[in-house]
């Protein structure tokens, strides 16, 4: 990739930086973090040619844009469509997709529901869950994939249980979370494989979020008592349980392949933990800003905004890339270490402002649950083989983790 | 890239101070103050119907609902209405505090939000328009059928009258001494569904509005009562301790760090992610002691069991704090 410092197609006068890397091509997507690199040396704005987009890479930068929701809004998309002119594949989200004054009530609703006082009652329920499943795995053998094995199955157990929709069909949520990511890129192979069960997969899911379906307790019973309160409207409710089907799965699926990656290659980090287990939740945070499960959003520019020496103009598409963010050495110490003596607050995997992950403390705890069932039991955990990857426009993914592990 | 990283931005207590950056006549006995972070950050964000806690150089704690325009992320505005008869806050405000002092501050928390509607009934009496103003533009932006019905002793005691007078009709301004009692059947009209209708006001006027809504649909009235004065212990200035159960460590912290900064000095890491008091990742049990709650997270209910604190921006209103660390 090239990033030469040539006069852009906007605004006049001014030159931005402008790179033809595609980082939705299967070659970054393999590999982010040359393309990340040479995105925050570029300067603080780039223009991507392939998709005449501008993007942010620095800390500083993508944190500035993430709080700004006056200037960088949220309701003509957060993926490359800007829904001015296309119409999104379904109707749009009323929390990620949406800007104040409209996102204020289904937000405030949501982060009642899943708020840290909420989940306290999940807290030993989810010990016991990741106790059993981890119990389970090693029970097969000293060998086994912390992708497939853990990582995939640990959330679908655990969190629509906690949403409250029906045991049959769960699994259709991996598919479909991970068409929704995808659809936030290009209209790209990836995209492409997943339309024939676009269909399918939205007519299941929206199915779930329907009150009758759904559990008489648990988080999408909350949501609809707060339609009869009327916090939210009733047709705002099931596009809310719909906002956790969506992001809550593939999400802390490959969150939780992330942190079990992370141990596999960084040995005495496991030590660490193993010797202080109150770490677990500081390493989960480290491995959300290491590898960044969640890659990239859009903006859209509701004003002319200057970011630097550039000026991107109103009604343009912006580009966030948080996992450049979250390894800007401008900001960390050794960004590329995967370090449980780093304090890893603030980083930018969640996003930050009044979009930031509302359902991060459900990751958090899923994590610190698995984490901590592992480390009660396993001495040592090493890569087993060679890790695949799983390419996503958004997600920066794990398909398979082999890991050889040592009981104690 | 072999520089070594500068610190991340301090924000420390910073977050919990504002600089009074404006001091503006709005009415007989009404002033409003704006508000801004001592370095010109951004603050943090709001949504109308919030309010935020001052804490007064003589260490009384007020709240004062936000008035001003949201989409201006570094100025708030607050209305205070001058009560003599009080024990000191508003008197402090409108006698002594000046531009360019700095004020302690906690939230913005929002106990009165505005839930959607496509049709919307205001009632407001005098310094009650506060909370209700920032509605009523935002009921217009978002194209909702509404209304408001203003009351007030005289006109020259109502605020915000040329603000207001942009929407015409919509708005009915009833001053006691031309007017009489605010017509409330003749406002809200026959019960029905679908519209809500938002009061704030003196407490006579808030029964009233219950009364003439007691056959409306359940949850279509909400109301914003003006909390008495604050009884609890004055929000300290002064260093206080915390004790960190697990270990017996005593740390102190002193005026110019916050909690969550107090305990990384002697190696307690605690995880955080807003530094802002919004996101809630560094919940923190708390085990005795009354914390100053400074976060924009817990409703009044909440704030009240004392069990837990934000320690990116809370602090203590006792001496010592024993957190479960």
């Amino acid at each position: 990739m090239t990033a030469t410092a040539a006069p852009g197609t906007t605004p006049p006068g001014t030159a931005v930086p402008t790179s033809d890397v595609d980082p939705f091509s299967h070659e970054v997507l393999e590999d982010p973090l040359p393309m990340h690199e040479a995105l925050r040396e570029a300067g603080p704005v780039v223009l991507l040619s392939e998709y005449d987009v501008f993007a942010l890479a620095r800390y500083d930068d993508v944190h500035a844009a993430l709080v700004n929701w006056q200037d960088f809004q949220s309701s003509a998309g957060v993926g490359l469509s800007n829904f001015r002119y296309e119409e999104p594949w379904r109707p749009p989200s009323i929390l990620l997709e949406a800007d104040p004054p409209r996102h204020d009530a289904p937000r405030r609703v949501l982060q009642k529901v899943l708020g840290p006082r909420a989940l306290r009652r999940l807290r030993e329920q989810w010990a016991a869950d990741a106790d059993v499943l981890v119990d389970e795995v090693l029970a097969r053998g000293s060998s086994f994939d912390a992708a497939r094995d853990l990582g995939a199955v640990f959330p679908l157990r655990v969190f629509p249980e906690a949403v409250g929709i029906p045991q049959p069909g769960r699994e259709k949520l991996l598919p479909y979370g991970d068409h929704a990511f995808n659809a936030f890129g290009p209209a790209n192979d990836l995209v492409a494989k997943g339309a024939p069960r676009v269909a399918e997969l939205s007519g299941w899911v929206n199915e779930q979020c329907r009150r009758e379906v759904l559990a008489p307790t648990g988080f999408g019973a909350d949501i609809w008592a707060a339609s009869d309160r009327g916090d939210i409207t009733p047709e705002q409710a099931p596009l809310a349980v719909r906002s956790l089907l969506t992001a809550g799965v593939d999400t802390t699926v490959h969150g939780i392949s992330a942190i079990l990656y992370a141990f596999a290659t960084h040995p005495e980090q496991w030590a660490r933990l193993r010797a202080e287990p109150s770490l677990a939740r500081i390493a989960f945070d480290e491995a959300v800003r290491w590898e960044s499960p969640v890659q990239t959003f859009f903006r859209t520019a509701t004003t002319d905004v200057r970011v630097g020496d550039v000026v991107i103009p109103e009604g343009r598409k912006i580009l966030m890339f948080l996992a450049a963010a979250n390894r800007d050495p401008r900001r960390w110490a050794d960004p590329d270490r995967f370090d449980l003596g780093r304090d890893p607050s603030g980083h930018v995997g969640f996003g930050m402002g009044i979009h930031q992950c509302v359902g991060q403390h459900v990751a958090r705890l899923e994590a610190e649950s698995i984490v901590t069932a592992l480390a009660r039991r396993v001495r040592t955990i090493e890569l087993d083989g060679p890790p695949v990857r799983h390419h996503n426009n958004t997600l920066r993914a794990l398909e398979s983790v082999p890991v050889r592990v040592v009981l104690d | 890239m072999t520089a070594p990283p500068p610190a991340p931005a301090p924000e420390g207590a910073d977050v919990a101070m504002l600089r009074v950056t404006g001091k503006q006549l709005q009415a007989d006995g009404v002033l409003t103050l704006e508000l801004a972070s001592p370095s010109g950050a951004r603050l943090r964000d709001w949504t109308p119907g919030s309010h935020i806690d001052l804490v007064l150089p003589t260490g009384l704690t007020r709240q004062y609902s936000l008035c001003g325009d949201r989409w201006d992320p570094t100025t708030y505005r607050v209305g205070v209405l001058l009560e003599p008869e009080s024990r000191g806050g508003s008197t402090y405000v409108h006698e002594q505090l000046q531009v360019g002092d700095l004020v302690g501050a906690g939230g913005p928390r929002n106990n009165f939000p505005l839930v959607p509607s496509e049709r919307y009934l205001f009632v407001a009496g005098g310094i009650g328009i506060t909370p209700i103003l920032p509605m009523v533009h935002q009921a217009e932006l978002l194209g909702a059928d509404w209304r408001l019905l203003y009351g007030g002793r005289r006109r020259g005691s109502m605020a915000f009258l040329d603000e207001l007078a942009g929407y015409g009709d919509r708005v009915q301004v009833r001053p006691q001494d031309e007017f009489g009692l605010l017509d409330l059947p003749g406002f809200l009209g026959e019960p029905r569904e679908g519209v809500r209708v938002y009061a704030c006001g003196p407490a006579p006027l808030l029964a009233a509005v219950e009364r003439a809504c007691a056959y409306w649909p359940p949850h279509a009235l909400r109301v914003e009562r003006f909390v008495a004065e604050d009884a609890g212990a004055p929000a300290r200035v002064a260093p206080f301790e915390v004790e960190l159960a697990r270990t017996g460590t005593t740390v102190t912290v002193t005026p110019d760090v916050t909690v969550l900064e107090a305990l990384s000095r002697v190696g307690v890491e605690i995880l955080s992610s807003c530094r802002r008091g919004v996101c809630g990742t560094c919940e923190t049990t708390v085990l005795a002691g009354r914390p100053d709650h400074r976060d924009a997270l817990l409703d009044d209910d909440e704030r009240a069991a004392d069990d837990c604190m934000y320690v990116c921006v809370s602090r203590s209103r006792d001496e010592r704090l024993v957190l479960d660390l």
